[in-house]
């Protein structure tokens, strides 16, 4: 028998041997994902500030080296972070500050990290980063990733001094890419995400020189998320072993009250009589069968109130309306917000739009937006599963039909939006998600259709009057000739005529 | 020699003149209405199936009672009303200009008033429409198919067409035969030695029938169809049999289709119920007839499918209901053949001309 070696990897370790699933699967899609990554920290960061974003992007060639390596600069006016937190922010992965139970764009604490890795390992050039948290100070350091033991290695730190204030992050790294070909994704993602967070500024300078500017059409904000306690429905045995090791009350009843979301002192009571626990049990002496039994419960009771949406931040129908107009210029734009629903015990909303002509091209299909947390989702699209109730969707029924320019623009929010992969790419069918996501999408269509009818009948009126202005003077025009007279008659009343008389009376 | 008659129906003249005439007064009608302030409208006789019935008095198909409305109130009559409106001004233009035109240029003139049919068939049919309102053939304005069809014979014709007023022309002139178009339809007949016409379907023989002398042997005037006869040369059989009181006889390929051709020049077709002075109601098909095919034992090819289905529909046909040619439809459905005219030639070139021909002539 072979003797065999075990090792253990630390998570960068994993993370590097197994990129492609956070998104870094080649050049082009390297490059991508670190800008995205960064981008949507930034957002992150302006929102928990409560200021409107203001995003600046720049790629640039790196000079002195192979071509295909590129400088990556992205700053922000977001909260800044802590100076000791820095390093680990984007030497380490998985760590972050939002594994809370609210609605972020972040979540694995993985994305940061990941762009600053993948530089790291194709240039093995340090990255830098400078923020302030609008204290007297500024912190600028650089710093590695020491992979095997997934932990910052700081090679340089210094304390500039913060006169005015300032606020925010800049992050500054090299990284090869195939800049030319993920280009089309990257415009495609800033424009998208201008869509979906119109009160921000967002600027992006390309190698080339090129200047993308999405300026903000609002600065109105949505209401920001509140953190949340778990929902009875979403916990596992895990999560609760947790909450009993840490929890200050030592009964059941306080214990259900103040560590899970919506339990009032009744339903308290109600569950735990269901589940045949005593009130007065102290929670910390649950045993591990105790604690499975109790999670079972949990499962099965059906009284407890659904997961408020407090914690959720959906764009808005006015605030989605104003990015829509501002991105694809339409004729005709519908709108709607879902109410909050839930999937094991998750809240979500779900939003949908419906778009028609303007800057809308003609593909000889519905063109589809997804957005997941205010973020857009570009690839995996035929998976998503908004892409397959657009797919199944009677359209016919509403009047539209793929050689008509329309979009169809579907927003999830969620504290746990369920991903298929780390790469935040496309939506599982969850089939709570599915009919939300249906309902919503025919709500929209239902006014497409109202808009679609009366265009057609306009036209329709608009061709039935050219045909009269076209043929009604020819007429006059060959029966004078015909008849020898020298002037035409005058057709001008009737022309009118038909203009006021209404359509089922003239084509009878 | 028969001399010039003038017979009551007819006068290429005044036909004429009356046409140009009820262009005008269509033209009036509308005009008048117009500055009456009421949209222009006009009722015609429908030509709908329904409404072409055979009359068996004048042996031809002809129009019912059913008239139409064509209001430029209605959205879907104002199109087709403004190309009739504008094919009677064209005609009416021609008339007075004396020119002619054919249905293709006519469809081709429209586009520089733009004026527009989607294809001939289109303008074809608005001028049939045009026919229907006023009640004159086309030929009477001046505006004739492409298709035409050959005359020779001892015949001496005057014409009236503008540059040729009369000129005289005797149709032996020319070896080949003289084209049936718009001059020699508003020919006057001058005199003519011949007692009969035999219109034929192919021209093989009628230049057969011209080298064998035909003609004079026979006292014939040579009419070529080439196929199914126009309308124009329909009506010039006519003519010669009205106004010269020849008899005509046919003579076409043995199958439904040969058959047809001698049926519209003697019944007419559906296409032309609203047009009168077309048919030649005693004109006689001289064959080949099905029994023709047994008798003379001519070498003969089976029936397709295709003309078994069309001796169906011929049987069934008003026209076909006399004796002969239900005789015939018959045979041909018994023996399952059919023949053309060169098969004669399998007993000698001459054969057709001097044994069955005769022979075809006096059985009548
Ligand atoms: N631009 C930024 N401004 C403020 N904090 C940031 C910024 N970028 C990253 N961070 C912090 O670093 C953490 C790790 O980031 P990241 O690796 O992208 O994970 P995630 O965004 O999933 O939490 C974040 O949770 C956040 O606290
Ligand atoms: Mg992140």
């Amino acid at each position: 028998m072979a003797s065999q070696t075990f090792e253990e990897i630390s998570p960068a370790d994993f993370f590097y041997r197994n990129r492609e699933i956070a998104g870094f699967t080649n050049p082009s899609r390297a490059i991508f994902a670190a800008i995205r990554e960064l981008v949507e920290n930034s957002l992150d960061a302006a929102e928990a500030f409560a200021v409107p974003p203001n995003i600046y992007v720049r790629l640039s060639d790196e000079q002195d080296s192979t071509p295909g390596t590129y400088l990556l600069r992205v700053q922000d006016n977001g909260s800044g972070i802590t100076s000791r937190h820095i390093p680990s922010a984007f030497g380490q992965v998985l760590f972050g500050s939002k594994y809370k139970l609210k609605q972020s764009r972040g979540t694995f604490g993985l994305g940061g990290t990941m762009a600053v890795l993948y530089g790291q390992i194709t240039t093995h050039k340090p990255a830098q980063i400078i923020s302030s948290t609008a204290s007297s100070k500024v912190y600028k350091y650089r710093i590695m990733v020491d992979i095997q033991r997934n932990k910052p290695v700081i090679l340089e730190r210094r304390i500039l001094l913060n006169r005015d204030r300032w606020h925010g992050t800049i992050v500054e790294f090299s990284l090869e890419g195939d800049y030319y070909r993920a280009m089309p994704k990257i415009l495609d993602y800033f424009k998208q995400t201008a869509l979906v967070n119109p009160y921000a500024n967002i600027t992006f300078v390309d190698p080339k020189g090129r200047l993308y500017k999405f300026t903000r059409v609002t600065t109105k904000m949505p209401s920001p998320p509140k953190e949340t306690l778990p929902h009875p429905y979403g916990v596992d045995v895990e999560k609760v072993k947790r909450l009993v090791r840490v929890t200050p009350h030592n009964n059941m009843l306080d214990f259900m009250k103040s560590h899970f979301h919506r339990i009032s002192e009744n339903i308290a009571k109600r569950f735990i009589e269901f589940a045949d626990i005593s009130p007065k049990k102290n929670p910390r002496k649950l045993n591990p069968q105790e604690i499975v039994k109790l999670v079972h419960m949990m499962k099965r009771y059906e009284d407890f109130r659904p997961p408020s949406a407090s914690c959720l931040s959906p764009l808005g129908e006015d605030l989605l309306k104003a990015g829509i107009l501002k991105a694809l210029k339409p004729e005709f734009t519908a709108v709607c917000q879902r109410k909050p629903s839930t999937y094991a015990g998750h809240p979500f909303i779900v939003e949908t739009a419906m778009a028609y002509g303007g800057e809308i091209p003609k593909r000889g299909d519905f063109i589809l937006y997804r957005f997941a947390n205010r973020i857009p989702l570009l690839y995996d699209e035929a998976s998503d599963v908004s892409f397959r109730v657009v797919k199944s969707f009677n359209w016919r029924r509403y009047k539209a039909s793929q050689d008509m320019p329309i979009a169809v623009l579907v927003h999830i929010c969620s504290t746990k939006i369920p991903y298929k992969t780390v790469g935040k790419e496309f939506i599982a069918d969850r089939p709570e998600i599915k009919r939300e996501v249906l309902n919503g999408i025919r709500d929209v269509a239902r006014r497409l259709k109202r808009f679609l009818s009366k265009r057609e009948h306009v036209a329709k009126e608009k061709r039935r009057l050219n045909i009269f202005s076209k043929y009604l003077p020819k007429i006059a025009k060959f029966t004078t000739e015909l008849a020898g007279r020298e002037e035409e008659p005058d057709i001008e009343k009737l022309l009118l005529s038909v203009r006021k008389v209404d359509r089922k009376k003239t084509d009878d | 020699m028969t001399e010039k008659k003038q017979t009551t129906d007819y006068s290429a003249i005044e036909k004429k003149k009356e046409a140009a005439t009820r262009l005008v007064d269509f033209g009036e009608t509308l005009y008048t209405q117009m500055t009456q302030n009421e949209f222009p409208w006009i009722t015609m006789p429908s030509r709908s199936i329904e409404n072409i019935i055979y009359s068996p008095k004048l042996r031809q198909y002809i129009l019912g009672d059913r008239r139409v409305k064509r209001s430029a109130r209605n959205i879907r009559h104002i199109r087709p009303l403004s190309q009739l409106v504008w094919t009677a001004f064209f005609a009416h233009h021609l008339a007075t200009n004396r020119k002619t035109s054919t249905l293709r240029d006519v469809y081709y003139s429209a586009q520089a008033y733009e004026m527009s049919f989607k294809d001939q068939s289109e303008s074809d049919n608005v001028i049939i429409d045009l026919e229907t309102v006023t009640g004159s053939a086309r030929e009477e304005f001046n505006i004739f198919p492409e298709e035409r069809s050959a005359v020779f014979g001892d015949l001496t014709i005057e014409y009236t067409v503008p540059g040729y007023e009369g000129r005289r022309m005797n149709l032996t002139s020319h070896p080949d035969g003289l084209m049936v178009g718009p001059a020699l339809t508003y020919s006057e007949f001058v005199k003519t030695s011949a007692n009969k016409v035999i219109a034929i379907e192919k021209g093989g023989l009628f230049t057969r029938f011209i080298e064998e002398n035909v003609h004079t042997k026979h006292n014939a005037l040579l009419v070529l169809t080439a196929g199914q006869a126009p309308r124009a040369t329909r009506h010039f059989i006519r003519r010669l049999n009205k106004e010269l009181e020849l008899p005509v006889y046919i003579l076409t390929d043995g199958d439904p289709w040969g058959m047809h051709i001698a049926m519209v020049i003697i019944s007419g077709s559906a296409n032309a119920a609203h047009i009168r002075d077309l048919t030649t109601p005693d004109a006689k098909w001289s064959g080949v007839w099905a029994t023709d095919i047994q008798s003379y034992k001519l070498p003969s090819i089976p029936l397709t499918e295709r003309d078994v289905k069309r001796l169906h529909e011929l049987q069934r046909d008003p026209r076909y209901k006399e004796k002969l040619w239900q005789r015939e439809i018959k045979t041909f459905m018994k023996i399952g053949k059919k023949a053309e005219q060169e098969a004669f030639s399998r007993y000698g070139l001459t054969y057709i001309v001097d044994e069955y021909l005769p022979a075809k002539l006096e059985a009548d």
